[in-house]
């Protein structure tokens, strides 16, 4: 079946297979949020290697999903990979560099003769769950704001800011879809936190975990708000059937228009992610996690799709329109996008292990008393 | 295209070595000593032996701190062909891109998932789980070498292709080609093999200092006996595969051997160096000696490179200037022909934009005579397409002369172990101790050569390192190549400290 497949259908699978990962990724970066809590909702030493402990058994799943990405891109759409990385350097060096000192932190935060200090390896994930991620949301806003390159005959990229991508990080637009993205890991990660841990005899530190994940939302609204509302009036790229490229008043209000499913996902992830917060902060819920993760994901669908498929360029050129990507002009060939969809056909069994495993392990509550072993970090 | 900034390429090149050589440090150690971890593991479980578990936990301890920091330098080698290499990854993504995934899926997820148990699952989770979750994190982690050696070996000898003109890139036609292409399975045995070594030298370094130390010494034994079997197999397996390795080399890239053996005018019945200084003045093409002193073994360069005794293997003058007599053709008129597939590529886009079918066909036709030579056509002169002989010389002769010092010493660990005698062997011990530093050095020259001696390939024949880079000023590649120096050395230093301090707490209760 997959052999019979269309060149623009294998496009599309790969955009929505990518939109997933990414999406994934959004979900999973309730580690970073979980990261940046630490300083506002533990108050001693065993509350802090709960939450280092905790976020610590996952961390892993949130950094392959990141590599993945990047991987999948790649494969799936090359000449973006070649594009945005080789021309917004500097977004994705930082990026990367921050999930670099974070790779090493929880390992070695207690660790004896652990050379630069607890201290130091906490401030290392707090860099990650802050810069990491607002920049992440820099670089996706993007996708509709634009950035600064031309293409030339042998497809060579020209960037023509000498920023070198860090000036995404300077539109009004940008920063604020990263620092929702920031206020909204937060809440991700105290969802996680009160779903993960047990807390019996630590009623103070459940209170707090539920205020955080009060407070980082109504944070997180305001840009929220600014981000959908801007969406909906700003102007947009668009691309016609001879695939030349304008800006088209209202384009993104349009494109959820024209695609009902697209416009419900973000209505329904916007509405899961509000009742899992309303639920935690004055419920008592601890499951919250489950629902907002969902949220976030149909959210992070929704603007993967929004960006990328009703004729829209998905990585959009200011400089000059007529470079802009989309998935028809920046995919793999034909026989690469069907062999890699074969491949893809193994994801459900991952996500079916990682499921199970996740199962297994944290069934009982991660209690005080594992943390403070010699095998806990 | 061809005005190109070379410190723009040494400089995006210096930081590539730099995070791969990081990034190889760890991973090797990785690749064995997760094997080992679930041997140790698979004892307990089967013996219920508690000191097995205590043995298992204590490498299990070492092998988690290594992992950290191998996972901490492999993200940038990740996207670091995108922001470096931008070029080269639009130019042949459709191929290069595709085991860049597939690692992703089935190998990385394997090692994250499983990972967290192996650690955090003692209590959690079934006796079987767990030894199964041990398993898993060895066999995710080999599986991740599988994918980006088959990648690598690709950029060694790329097949399974084809050169797009339309879109001028190469695009992939044959998957399974790319996949089973024997280079790749002769990087990927070797490889994996020389990390099993490497990991057992890291168990045999550590018990013999504890040996030394009379500390320990229970443990000591048992992991020796354990390192010592593995050790042997793989070290002798090594010792096949690279000799494979070369054989491949020498079909697929006959200028790296000729680079790292020295060898400057081809030979019929040509002799293996064992030992020799380059003479460093000697430049292709001149009449100087190539070497200052050597030592031959006759025959046998032929016998490694064509598999038959008096065959001929080309020199790098005969790979330059061509040789006649035996049929090799000359970098000089591969060149020609190059420059004509470059220009005529060149004229068949100009028509296509033109919209001038007859001349765009025409264009086509005569590029399609000269493909295969296309990466030539990027080269100014044809001495340029010589790797560095000394540093390719150098490396692959110190990896060789460790690579036969190796089976010998575990040999002789393991017989003293069986006969009970190694704690009395005080000559021995001293000498398992700098074993997993020279393990460590002949990692890093095997890919010292194999990198190095591609020079200045990206991508065999295809496209020269300089047409590969990012269109970025020199100045922020300078200033990554600093901050990723700063970060790493950092690191490595951190990973030194923790790993000396557990070594020296060693295992709970033995
Ligand atoms: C403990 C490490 C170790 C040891 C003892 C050896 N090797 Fe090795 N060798 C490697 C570790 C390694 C490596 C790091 O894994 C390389 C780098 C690239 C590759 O594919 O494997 C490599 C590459 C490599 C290459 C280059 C392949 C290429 O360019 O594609 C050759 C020809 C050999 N080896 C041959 C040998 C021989 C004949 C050995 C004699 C016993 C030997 N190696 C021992
Ligand atoms: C230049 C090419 C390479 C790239 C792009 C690369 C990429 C990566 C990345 C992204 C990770 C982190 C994975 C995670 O999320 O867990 C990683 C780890 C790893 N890589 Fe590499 N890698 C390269 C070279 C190699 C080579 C040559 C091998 C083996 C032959 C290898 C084997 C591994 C292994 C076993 C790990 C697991 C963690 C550890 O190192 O301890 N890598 N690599
Ligand atoms: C982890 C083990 C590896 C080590 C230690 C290593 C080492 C090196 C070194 C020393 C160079 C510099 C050569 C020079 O410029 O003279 C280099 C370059 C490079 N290597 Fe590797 N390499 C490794 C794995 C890989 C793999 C697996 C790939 C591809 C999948 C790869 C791709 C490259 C590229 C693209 C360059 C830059 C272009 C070039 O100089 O040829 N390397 N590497």
């Amino acid at each position: 079946m997959i052999a019979n497949l269309e060149y623009g259908t294998l496009q599309q699978i790969w955009w929505i297979l990518c939109s997933v990962v990414g999406s994934l990724f959004l979900f999973l970066t309730f580690v970073q949020g979980g990261n940046t809590l630490l300083w506002q909702v533990a108050k001693n030493d065993v509350e802090n290697a709960l939450v280092i402990n905790s976020l610590g058994r996952k961390w892993e799943l949130t950094f392959t999903t990141l590599v993945l990405f990047g991987g999948a891109l790649f494969a799936a759409f090359p000449k973006f990979y070649a594009t945005s990385f080789g021309g917004a350097y500097w977004v994705w060096m930082l990026i990367l560099f921050t999930f670099i000192i974070q790779a090493v932190s929880y390992e070695y935060r207690t660790k004896p003769n652990n050379f630069l200090g607890a201290r130091t390896y906490e401030l290392f994930l707090l860099i990650n769950g802050t810069v990491g991620v607002l920049l992440i949301g820099a670089a996706v806003g993007t996708f509709f704001t634009g950035s600064n390159f031309t293409l030339d005959m042998y497809n060579k990229v020209v960037w023509t800011n000498p920023l070198r991508g860090l000036e995404a990080a300077f539109s009004l637009f940008n920063l604020s879809l990263g620092l929702f993205l920031v206020f909204n890991a937060r809440v991700l990660g105290g969802m996680y936190l009160l779903n993960n841990i047990n807390f019996s005899a630590l009623d103070d530190f459940q209170t707090r975990l539920r205020k955080a994940v009060w407070t980082n939302f109504l944070c997180a609204l305001p840009f929220l708000l600014f981000v959908l509302v801007s969406l909906l009036l700003m102007k947009g790229f668009s691309v016609d059937a001879s695939g030349t490229v304008s800006m088209v008043a209202g384009k993104y209000l349009q494109n959820l228009l024209a695609m009902p499913l697209v416009l419900g996902l973000l209505l329904v992830g916007l509405v899961l992610v509000i009742v899992a917060v309303l639920t935690t902060a004055f419920k008592g819920s601890n499951s919250g996690i489950w629902l907002a993760g969902l949220g976030t994901v149909l959210v992070g669908l929704a603007v993967f799709f929004l960006a990328g498929f009703n004729n829209t360029p998905f990585y959009p050129s200011k400089a000059d329109l007529q470079s802009s990507l989309t998935i028809m002009n920046a995919s793999s060939s034909k026989y690469t996008l069907t062999a890699m969809t074969y491949v893809a056909l193994g994801i459900p069994l991952v996500l079916a292990y990682v499921a199970f495993v996740w199962r297994q392990m944290d069934s009982q509550k991660l209690a005080a008393h594992e943390v403070v072993d010699d095998e806990s970090y | 295209m061809l005005d190109v900034d070379l410190s723009l390429v040494n400089w995006s090149r210096a930081q590539f070595a730099l995070t791969a050589m990081y990034h190889w440090i760890f991973v090797p150690l990785t690749l064995g000593l997760s094997f080992l971890c679930a041997m140790f593991e698979s004892i307990f479980v089967r013996t219920g032996n508690e000191k097995w578990k205590a043995i298992t936990r204590f490498w299990m301890t070492l092998f988690g701190i290594n992992f950290a920091i191998g996972v901490a330098t492999g993200i940038i080698l990740e996207f670091q062909f995108g922001t470096n290499w931008s070029n080269y990854s639009w130019m042949v993504g459709d191929i290069f891109g595709a085991p860049l995934a597939v690692e992703g899926i089935f190998a990385f997820f394997l090692e994250a998932t499983f990972f967290a148990v192996m650690f955090f699952g003692w209590n959690r989770v079934s006796k079987s789980f767990h030894l199964f979750s041990t398993w898993m994190v060895a066999i995710g982690s080999n599986l991740s070498a599988l994918w980006i050696l088959v990648a690598n070996a690709w950029m060694q000898n790329p097949v399974g292709m084809a050169f797009n003109p339309e879109t001028a890139r190469f695009e992939m036609e044959n998957f399974w080609a790319v996949l089973f292409s024997p280079v790749a399975m002769s990087k990927f045995t070797h490889t994996t093999s020389s990390g099993f070594l490497l990991g057992s030298l890291f168990v045999l370094t550590i018990s013999c200092w504890y040996l030394l130390k009379g500390r320990h010494v229970e443990m000591a034994k048992k992991s020796i006996v354990v390192a010592s079997v593995f050790g042997l197999l793989s070290s002798i397996f090594v010792a096949f595969t690279g000799d494979e390795a070369a054989f491949e080399v020498a079909q697929k890239q006959p200028m790296k051997l000729a680079a790292f053996e020295g060898l400057y005018k081809g030979e019929t019945n040509a002799g293996l160096v064992a030992m020799g200084m380059i003479n460093g003045d000697k430049k292709p093409g001149d009449s100087q000696q190539p070497f200052l002193f050597e030592l031959k073994a006759p025959g046998l360069l032929s016998l490694l490179a064509n598999r038959k005794t008096g065959s001929f293997v080309p020199g790098i003058d005969d790979l330059v200037y061509g040789n006649k007599e035996h049929n090799v053709m000359g970098v000089t008129e591969k060149m020609s022909k190059g420059k004509l597939a470059v220009a005529d590529l060149t004229a068949f886009k100009q028509a296509r934009k033109a919209k001038d079918v007859v001349a765009a066909q025409a264009a086509l036709t005569r590029f399609n005579t000269n493909k295969e030579y296309l990466g030539y056509g990027y080269l100014n002169s044809p001495e340029e397409a010589v790797p560095p002989v000394s540093t390719a010389f150098y490396s692959f002769h110190i990896m060789v002369i460790l690579g036969s010092i190796f089976p010998v010493l575990f040999l002789a660990f393991l017989f003293l172990t069986i006969k009970g005698k190694i704690t009395e062997q005080r000559w021995l011990l001293p000498l398992g101790v700098p074993a997993f530093f020279l393990g460590l050095i002949a990692q890093q020259m095997g890919w010292v050569v194999a990198e190095v001696g591609r020079q200045p390939w990206a991508i065999q024949g295809l496209m020269p390192v300089k047409v590969a880079t990012t269109n970025i000023a020199v100045g922020h590649v300078q200033a990554t190549f600093f901050m990723f120096l700063a970060v790493f050395t950092l690191l490595l230093i951190a990973e030194i400290k923790i790993m000396l301090k557990q070594i020296s707490i060693g295992p709970e209760g033995m």
